[in-house]
């Protein structure tokens, strides 16, 4: 399929590029971007894109697509149509599946399962030791070898010291990330962030310094056995802070953080609304500033979703007992968008974190247009208001504290290797 | 003013006139609990549902009692005779008693949130007799009432909250339905159960017992929350007992009209002496009547608001 994108304003940020540009696009692959191109051959679908963004498209490296094991919460299938509807052409699962992504048949499995069901790219992130245990490592050379990008127990931290050096010491055999989820498990016997709101509501809470404590150890450990190490959805000051000290003296650290965390403050937990429940848990506005001058001044590499679906029944209860996380995926950018539209972030700096930062931590040929790359593409209105209304969701996750938002930008377009995967109904 | 909300489910919702409009009416309820025949029409054909998926005794009497002398039909449901043994969620339970038509769901539950779920899902009033730590404002209304009854006013009252606060949801309403007036409200208790921003409702802390009592109109003891793993914050409770047991010696610091309130239910001799529990300037009886009152107040209230 050959695919022309005329005058589009094309941002890359890899390839610092930002104007008004078409691209070619033949078998699956940017051929060429230059302005006003005139092909001459046959067959060529032509899109429109004046006044509109063409960037590449999104990575997100952070999701959980639940399948396998619990394909009534989300399945491949639908975590993808998820994703390329938000606006991403690639995803990361992370291995809390059943069974749990910790050896080379369930990472072979879900790469098999992604090529025939998938719409999107999605590469399996393998566990980092068997059947999230934090005991022994899993194998992460056989997962390697089939497929994985990284290596993480998301969901948990690895809670001995040991174990997680061992890890990090051993991913250097393979190149990969190791990504942390970072939370004391002895401080962490809560449900919503420990401050003003919980006094309020009297839920039992989550201090920040369960993130932080975590965090500040598994740097130390990572630059102790001098490895990379990437800290995944990051919420609080502190981190951003201890972060951001640790960056000035080793450069082998990179985090990200989700939508939500720069979004919502705890206050939205005095509903009590099951759907404001997510770990970590959404801490104070204090917190919330520290996210948007994190990724400001770039101590936050990378904006990513979390997207956790879960069915009615797992929400739909008291909120002790509910299930923790938003199913993120589509309305993860237009929520981001309002960095923009805040002044928080330019355009090109927005469209860095969800795509060349990730693209460069997970060592992966996309997040770029350059001629001769694969062709990811998406083409957004950056000013579109639309209402979010979970019921039109893709996802089989309806859970998000958004229903009934109004949001600033929204992705009309998608393409996942040259081909449409997605065209919103406002695209005409 | 009229009633106009569909629930009671927290203090934190209320207007000072919504709780003086509680108050100014218990004033009334309380003469029928007093007299021979202790029964009124106002709520006759009406259906009330106690749902407790915690243990209780007084609340839940207390709260059957007020029906019953308002002449209403009372049920009750307790989560260990229920379906919910059986595996049947809150929703579920929520929806089959709203097929039965009630007119008022009384729930205590151990998690916060419950009655504000509970109240989503059905049309009848729901009136929260407890929700986890979070609160109890039908307790915080009768505390107000006798606070009121007792020293005739409650603006200028100094108010000692002493105990495990983290874990209390009588402290949480009361602090909630006191910022409403002018008084000044101290907390005291092991700093293990001070929740650290606790400031940012608007009262103090202070460790020290004694001087947390000095000068008190008002001292309201706590218990231990063990079900809610209160234990757990403190070395002993032998330790608890003599750091903040309040003991005769502390009243003398406070005003000499102290009135000293409790909850319930007492854990004799650990949060308070048997001499001041029992002693004159001992209100915790007062209260447990009042309660009637004060309930009957609200069920009056949430009954007979327009629809």
């Amino acid at each position: 399929m050959k695919i022309l994108i005329k005058k589009g304003r094309v941002i890359d940020p890899k390839n610092g590029r930002d104007e008004i540009l078409d691209i070619f696009i033949n078998g699956g692959i940017i051929e060429k971007i230059d302005k006003n191109i005139r092909e001459k051959v046959d067959n060529v679908h032509v899109i429109d894109a004046s006044g509109l963004i063409v960037a590449p498209g999104l990575i997100d490296m952070h999701v959980h697509l639940r399948e396998p094991g619990y394909e009534y919460k989300e399945s491949i299938r639908t975590g993808t149509m998820a994703a390329v509807k938000g606006g991403f052409t690639s995803v990361v699962c992370m291995a809390n599946t059943d069974p749990v992504n910790d050896n080379k048949s369930v990472t072979e499995f879900i790469i098999k399962q992604a090529k025939v069901e998938g719409v999107c790219r999605v590469f399996p992130c393998g566990a980092i030791t068997r059947n999230l245990k934090g005991e022994e490592l899993a194998e992460i050379g056989e997962m390697y070898a089939a497929g994985i990008v990284a290596i993480s127990d998301d969901g948990k931290s690895v809670k001995n010291s040991e174990t997680l050096r061992k890890a990090l010491e051993y991913a250097k055999l393979f190149h990969i990330p190791v990504i942390s989820h970072c939370e004391d498990e002895d401080l962490s016997k809560g449900f919503v962030h420990e401050g003003k709101a919980s006094v309020m509501s009297g839920l039992d809470a989550v201090p920040a310094i369960a993130e932080e404590i975590i965090v500040k150890r598994d740097m130390a450990i990572a630059q102790y056995v001098n490895s990379p190490l990437h800290l995944t959805h990051i919420s609080s000051g502190g981190s951003v802070d201890a972060i951001g000290e640790m960056k000035r003296r080793y450069n082998q650290i990179t985090c990200d953080t989700c939508p939500h965390y720069f979004t919502l403050t705890d206050k939205a937990t005095l509903s009590f609304d099951t759907n404001t429940k997510v770990n970590p848990p959404l801490r104070s506005k204090e917190d919330v500033d520290a996210m948007k001058e994190g990724l400001r001044n770039e101590t936050i590499d990378i904006i990513a979703t979390d997207h956790a679906p879960h069915d009615v029944t797992s929400k739909d209860v008291e909120f002790n007992i509910a299930t923790s996380g938003i199913s993120g995926l589509e309305t993860a950018f237009g929520l981001s968008l309002a960095l923009v539209h805040e002044g928080v972030l330019s355009m090109k700096t927005l469209l860095k974190k969800f795509t060349e930062n990730p693209a460069k931590l997970l060592k992966l040929p996309h997040g770029e247009l350059t001629p001769g790359s694969p062709a990811d593409i998406i083409i957004f209105n950056p000013d579109l208001e639309w209402t979010v209304d979970r019921n039109t969701f893709a996802s089989k996750g309806k859970n998000t504290p958004f229903h009934g938002w109004n949001l600033k930008g929204k992705n009309l377009l998608t393409i996942v290797d040259g081909k449409i995967v997605y065209r919103d109904p406002a695209f005409k | 003013m009229k009633w106009s909300k569909k629930d009671l489910l927290g203090i934190r919702e209320l207007s000072k006139e919504e709780i003086l409009l509680i108050l100014d009416s218990a004033d009334s309820f309380k003469d029928i609990s007093r007299r021979e025949v202790k029964k009124v029409p106002t709520l006759r054909g009406k259906t009330v549902i106690t749902l407790f998926y915690e243990p209780s005794t007084r609340t839940r009497t207390s709260f059957e009692i007020a029906a019953k002398r308002l002449s209403a039909d009372t049920i009750n449901i307790s989560a260990n005779t229920s379906s919910h043994v059986k595996g049947e969620t809150l929703k579920d339970t929520a929806r089959n008693l709203e097929s039965m038509r009630p007119d008022v769901i009384v729930i205590r539950h151990n998690m916060p949130g419950a009655p504000h779920m509970l109240s989503r899902i059905v049309d009848s009033s729901v009136i929260n007799a407890g929700d986890g730590a979070h609160e109890h404002p039908t307790q915080a209304l009768l505390d107000l009432f006798t606070m009121r009854e007792k020293k005739d006013r409650i603006d200028g009252l100094n108010i000692t909250i002493v105990g495990d606060i983290a874990h209390s949801r009588v402290a949480r309403s009361n602090i909630f339905a006191l910022r409403h007036f002018n008084t000044r409200i101290t907390c005291s208790g092991p700093p293990t159960m001070i929740p650290p921003d606790i400031e940012s409702l608007g009262v103090h802390v202070e460790y020290d017992m004694n001087r947390a009592v000095k000068d008190a109109d008002v001292i309201m003891m706590l218990r231990i929350q063990k079900e809610r793993g209160g234990i757990s914050y403190i070395p002993s409770v032998k330790e608890y007992s003599i750091i903040y047991g309040l003991k005769a010696e502390h009243l003398k610091k406070a005003k000499k009209d102290v009135i000293i309130m409790h909850p319930g239910p007492m854990n004799r001799g650990v949060e308070i002496t048997d001499e001041v529990a029992d002693g004159p300037y001992s209100v915790i009886l007062d209260q447990v009547e009042n309660g009637v009152a004060v309930r009957m107040a609200i069920l009056y209230l949430l009954t007979g608001r327009e629809a």
